[in-house]
């Protein structure tokens, strides 16, 4: 008897499979650990600057979730694919009535639960502790200058001023963003990749030239003086690779720059082009790659 | 055989896809930079100049996507540094952090006053220096530095008052420079969000400034006439001071009467009290 199942259902089948299989590995423990080790710590560090605290708590929290989510969706992609084929549960999925396109989406999916749980993990925390700070500075200055009313509204103003912005979410949900598409780039380069490891190198390499993106881009349409091939060379990096310099906003955010809401939807728009555009493009190597 | 034309055909394909996906793409981050750039984002130039100051690693991380915490991590090396009052090496880390962070304010604001204030202080009461001379020569070069790091803020961030008003207090405070400091202090005021206070203290700098008191005269008289928020004790000393000095008919001046705690102006000029 034929059973009819909605792609729905079995991509979503296949994400929470692979979501159960992420979180279960050590990897994801260790590197959660650190990134709210670092986090939880950044409080104490920005107590070694010299007034900057809230600046350099936001800066080194932003900093640490930019890095590990970027490297637990380098990691966490890369191995999907290569641990499936030695474990042979690829076989068992794509004998059934599963098309490898929706496989790989059911793949990423599951790497996006991830990174979403783990942003939300990883914001909370960081949240809680720019609000502990908060709290405990705004007590101490109340203390300080309960003899002058006037100075002591200015300083409890200039606290809140600096300590939480709402610009820090959609700070958050750019990093977000960029690694959701660090992801997909991923599972595009492991659907060639012979080994794991091989996947991470190349992905990591990626991920440095998608910063240098914006440089060859310019050397390729800035008009700047160079040898045809080397002209060429940039074309071909700018067309290749993902500007990832754009998704590089919380540093002037923390900085005090406040982010339009125009400018954000463009950012987040820009970086779902590209996970569909590598996501495509890695269901099209998939579809004839010899399992 | 036929399997591997196919592979080969599907590589191809991919590489085609991205490549096209790229001719579209390129248009919008272009578009999306210089959106960017207008909203004050993504203006710093990592060039070699930086790679020099923080080396390959550090370069690495800043090619990355991570200044910031670049940045902060070497912000608490400078506090480490100023904790064992290693003032050159301060300044070499205060170079790195504004360059890694140029648009954030208050990096070269911490910068300017740990040089032109603690350094040059420090170097004055230098013991191992025996040198009266040598000691206000440091003294001086650090000035000159804490000088440069708000020259440089300024640069970076032009729309912003406060490194302008930070130019202004070191102008006037460590380098005597009267008329230098009014004019900091004047485009510091200029901002729609400045403290009030600016105003005042471009006409108290421009008072200063030797050939200017007849400027620095209507700019007083002009906060005086804006009503009692701005008739501070200072700016009533700068007005009687300069009436004094430029000769103001009495008629014209401004009369201060003293009822026994309380302080009462009234403005004795015909035309603007309306009384003969």
């Amino acid at each position: 008897m034929k059973i009819n199942v909605s792609p729905i259902l079995r991509v979503t089948a296949i994400a929470e499979n692979t979501f159960t299989d992420l979180v279960r590995q050590k990897v994801f423990y260790f590197l959660l650990l650190f990134a709210l080790i670092m986090i939880g710590n950044s409080a104490f560090l920005a107590k070694f600057s010299f007034q900057e605290e809230f600046q350099m708590l936001k800066d080194v929290a932003l900093g640490a979730m930019s890095i590990f989510l970027s490297l637990i969706s380098i990691l966490a992609t890369a191995m999907m694919l290569p641990r499936d084929l030695e474990d042979r549960t690829i076989f068992t999925i794509l004998s059934k009535p599963v098309p490898r396109h929706e496989y790989l989406l059911g793949k990423l999916f599951g790497v996006l639960y991830l990174l979403v749980l783990s942003t939300l993990i990883m914001g909370a925390l960081f949240l809680g502790v720019l609000l502990l700070r908060e709290r405990s500075a705004l007590v101490e200055t109340r203390q300080a200058l309960a003899g002058s009313p006037q100075e002591l509204i200015t300083a409890l103003n200039s606290i809140k001023a600096s300590a939480f912005s709402c610009d820090l979410i959609p700070a958050m949900a750019i990093i977000l963003v960029k690694a959701t598409l660090l992801s997909s780039l991923t599972l595009l380069i492991s659907t060639f990749a012979t080994s794991g490891i091989f996947a991470i190198l190349v992905a990591s390499s990626a991920y440095f030239i998608g910063h240098l993106q914006v440089t060859a881009r310019e050397y390729w349409l800035g008009g700047i003086s160079v040898h045809w091939w080397t002209r060429l060379f940039m074309a071909l990096v700018a067309l290749l690779f993902p500007d990832l310099q754009a998704f590089n906003l919380s540093d002037d955010i923390v900085a005090g720059t406040a982010i339009p809401m125009g400018l954000f939807w463009q950012t987040v728009a820009l970086g779902g082009c590209y996970t569909a555009v590598y996501y495509s493009v890695a269901c099209l190597v998939f579809q004839n790659r010899e399992l | 055989m036929i399997r591997v034309r196919n592979s080969n055909l599907s590589h191809l394909g991919a590489l085609l896809l991205i490549v096209i996906s790229g001719l579209f793409l390129i248009p919008w981050q272009i578009r999306l930079q210089k959106d960017s750039n207008s909203a004050g984002f993504r203006n710093t130039n990592i060039d070699l100049d930086l790679r020099e100051q923080i080396g390959q690693s550090g370069f690495l991380a800043a090619l990355s996507g991570f200044r910031a915490p670049l940045a902060a991590i070497l912000w608490i090396e400078a506090h480490s540094a100023w904790e064992r009052t290693e003032w050159g090496r301060m300044a070499g880390l205060f170079n790195t952090v504004t360059t890694l962070q140029p648009h954030n304010l208050l990096y070269w604001d911490n910068a300017a006053w740990h040089m032109a204030w603690n350094a040059s202080a420090a170097a004055l009461q230098d013991e191992k220096q025996k040198s009266e001379a040598l000691r206000e020569r440091t003294a001086r070069e650090y000035v000159s530095l804490g000088r440069d790091f708000l020259e440089r803020g300024i640069r970076n961030n032009p729309d912003q008052y406060l490194l302008y008003e930070r130019l202004g207090t070191l102008l006037r405070d460590k380098e005597q420079d009267h008329a230098g400091a009014a004019d900091a202090f004047s485009k510091a005021a200029s901002f729609p969000d400045s403290p009030t206070y600016l105003r005042r203290f471009a006409a108290y700098e421009t008072a200063r400034s030797p050939g200017r008191e007849r400027e620095a005269y209507t700019r007083l008289l002009q906060l005086f006439k804006e009503g009692e928020k701005q008739r501070v004790p200072t700016l009533m000393k700068e007005l009687r001071v300069l009436e004094e000095k430029l000769m103001i008919p009495q008629q014209e001046r401004i009369l201060v009467h003293e009822n026994h705690d309380t302080l009462s102006i009234t403005p004795s000029s015909p035309r603007s009290s309306g009384t003969p």
